[in-house]
């Protein structure tokens, strides 16, 4: 019992991502501003931004919404943020195998986090959060099914397997899947979610600052602020440290192996940063067609190649 | 009729940097009516300017407008220069031109970042700005002031550009040029652009000439109106240029017409900057004693359109009524018919797209007894009473 709570709690759950997440953030924010001629936050700038939200910042809840569940709505992205982070690092890391089937509950848990910022934004009552809300729901719709064809692809190239340990080992023992060329198709895919999972422009319209202020966080304010921020950092972790257990090869923490871990996390971070500088946003219309076709064929074409061995 | 939500833009809004209130009536995200709100900035300025003597409403009027600042002081000139029939010097003409070009392009960069940005698009943003910021360190070195520069009298400008200033003009204007290059190859060629801007927000002919746009906005959509070329002042007769035009009208048109134009203003700088070498150095004004009775209209094509001043003197040191009339009071109106129909994406960039700016555009009428002081119109009887002063006054065109 004591294992799994410093499992979920420290090492590697809330904390660990946490904190590395917070840095992948500067990260971001760093490149961006490099990319725009700016000079760029310090590195400790993630989490003063937080503890500003938690400790300084108060907290106004909206006087006509649901306030028990705009309150409860971080907690879940929180909470689903963890859960999730929990599952893909225990492989990942090395620590445990952990069990038959992970791969679906991970599926499950990465939703957690934006079905809750809708649940919040419909709870706050104000209509431009409705707005974000009604479209970030459109937009789980539009990328959940794409993001399952790339799970889909990466275990039928795994050998039938639905267990996170066992697709890293796979990988290890041979090529990672990213050297085949459905592999390429699949990380491409997976990199177009991850965009959309993590609210970034091209497919940050459910916040989208200049349509809609903020859109679904916009009545959030102070400690439930800092919830969201906190989620927001976990999710800029564990998802591409997802796509690195997947598609390329997951981590070796021993040695020199460790630099390459660090490097692989930071290149799908930095590719993620420069699809978000280099792209208007589109509107969530154009979003829905762009994985309901493209990006859904782009996948199905990956899962054929990868059944014939490609 | 379905339940609609009221999408609130403003009265403070990350989209527009000014204070106002537009009201999206939303039926899920696609916009069925809007309604604008202004008159949080209204400063007055019509009337302020009846108090002050000629040469002070020069710098009462740069403030209409903090990023057409010269175009206002630009149309007063031109409208008191009517009244007095006053010939300015080559040169005058040369610097007003050339400080009236620099401005169209410091604005246009400007817009060009902010519709990006407005796009969630920040990297041009970033990168407009920048290079927008050596022509606002050009207006320092000519003027001493980055922005609201002071340089127009009645009969010339305030101070001269030296000759020995003209090589560092010239190579800022190399360096926007290859830049707007940059830009224009960002803007014009990435598919994602096209995708949010064609076809959005879409103006007709028959719309402009309904709503009686001016400007970027009026030539986006093929209606070929340009007060420089058609009521020729300063030394836009003097140089070669053409009117840029583009046919689509939607938001992509008006980006075009925009990044164009720079080209153009461009080449009118540097051909005025020719003028400017063969004319003797301080030979910048002329002496003007008195303004006589009688009334003056004056227009420029300011970076978002035609201002219209229009000023009456009875011979005294200042102007008895002093009109403005600012391009997006007319471009302003075109909400209407371009936001409507469209979704809340498509909307917000419509209503970016004109460059709307609404400070020049506040207006306030009070209809007074002149004797007991009392208000004897409302709103209403105020836009019967003048539509009946417009029709007599057609009557006699």
């Amino acid at each position: 019992m004591g294992t799994y709570l410093f499992y979920f709690l420290i090492y590697p759950g809330f904390l660990f991502a946490a904190v590395i997440g917070a840095f992948l953030s500067w990260f971001d924010r760093k490149i961006t501003a490099g990319v725009q001629f700016r000079k760029g936050p310090p590195l400790l700038q993630p989490f003063y931004d937080f503890f500003k939200l938690l400790l300084v910042k108060e907290t106004i809840l909206p006087a006509r919404g649901a306030k028990g569940l705009f309150l409860a709505a971080p907690i879940f992205a929180v909470f689903g943020a963890t859960m999730a982070g929990v599952f893909i690092l225990l492989p990942l890391m090395n620590i445990t195998t952990g069990f038959q089937g992970d791969l679906i509950v991970i599926f499950y848990l990465l939703t957690i986090p934006s079905l809750s910022y809708v649940m919040g934004a419909l709870a706050s009552g104000n209509p431009l959060a409705a707005v974000g809300g009604s479209r970030e729901m459109k937009l789980i719709m539009s990328y959940e099914l794409t993001f399952l064809l790339v799970m889909a692809g990466v275990i039928i190239k795994s050998g039938q397997s639905i267990n996170l340990y066992q697709i890293i080992q796979v990988q290890q023992a041979g090529t990672p899947f990213i050297g085949s060329l459905s592999g390429v198709l699949l990380f491409i895919v997976a990199i177009f979610c991850l965009q959309a999972k993590l609210a970034m422009v091209p497919f940050d319209m459910p916040e989208a600052e200049t349509e809609i202020c903020g859109g679904i966080f916009i009545e959030y304010s102070g400690t439930p602020y800092a919830m969201i921020k906190l989620s927001k950092y976990m999710s800029l972790f564990i998802l591409p440290a997802f796509i690195v257990a997947i598609l390329m090869k997951g981590f070796t923490l021993e040695g020199i192996n460790i630099l390459w871990a660090v490097l692989k996390l930071v290149a799908v971070v930095l590719l993620l940063t420069l699809i978000r500088n280099t792209n208007p946003r589109v509107k969530i219309k154009q979003a829905i067609r762009f994985f309901f076709i493209w990006m859904n064929l782009l996948a199905v074409i990956a899962i054929v190649l990868a059944i014939f061995g490609l | 009729m379905s339940k609609q939500t009221l999408i609130p833009i403003g009265p403070y809004h990350p989209l527009q940097e000014e204070p106002e209130l537009f009201k999206l009536y939303c039926d899920g995200e696609i916009v069925k009516d809007v309604k604008w709100e202004t008159g949080y900035n209204h400063r007055g300025i019509e009337k302020l300017s009846e108090k002050k003597s000629y040469d002070e409403v020069f710098f009462l009027v740069e403030r209409v407008c903090g990023i057409c600042s010269t175009s206002h002081p630009f149309a007063f000139a031109n409208s008191v220069e009517e009244i007095g029939n006053v010939e300015i010097t080559n040169r005058a003409k040369y610097i007003r031109s050339i400080i009236g070009e620099l401005e169209r392009i410091h604005s246009h960069l400007l817009w060009v970042g902010l519709a990006g940005h407005f796009l969630g698009y920040n990297t041009v943003f970033m990168w407009a700005w920048k290079y927008r910021e050596p022509v606002l360190d050009l207006f320092e070195m000519i003027s001493g002031n980055r922005n609201s520069y002071a340089m127009f009298k009645i009969g010339g400008v305030r101070r001269d550009i030296e000759n020995n200033k003209i090589p560092a003009i010239e190579e800022v204007l190399s360096l926007v040029k290859k830049k707007t290059d940059l830009l224009v190859g960002a803007v014009m060629d990435d598919p994602v652009i096209h995708a949010r801007t064609k076809g959005v927000g879409v103006l007709t002919k028959e719309d402009i000439l309904h709503f009686a746009a001016v400007g970027p906005t009026a030539r986006a959509s093929g209606v070929d109106v340009d007060v420089r070329r058609d009521d020729p002042y300063a030394a836009y007769p003097m140089v070669n240029w053409k009117v840029i035009t583009a046919q689509a009208g939607d938001v992509f048109a008006k980006a075009e017409v925009r990044l164009l134009e720079m080209y153009e203003s461009i080449s009118i700088i540097e051909q005025c900057l020719d003028g400017l070498k063969k004319e003797k150095e301080g030979d910048i004004d002329v002496k003007v004693k008195h303004i006589p009775e009688g009334y003056g209209l004056g227009r420029a094509e300011a970076p978002r359109g035609e201002v219209f001043h229009f000023v009456v003197s009875d011979g005294s040191n200042s102007p008895v009524r002093h009109k403005i009339r600012a391009p997006s009071y007319t471009n302003i109106s075109t909400f209407k018919k371009s936001c409507v129909g469209q979704s809340i994406s498509d909307a917000t960039i419509s209503l970016a797209a004109v460059d709307p700016c609404y400070c020049c555009t506040e207006r306030l009428a009070v209809a007074l007894d002149r004797n007991s002081g009392k208000r004897i119109m409302n709103a209403k009887e105020i836009i019967e009473h003048s539509t009946q002063i417009t029709n007599r006054l057609l009557k006699n065109v």
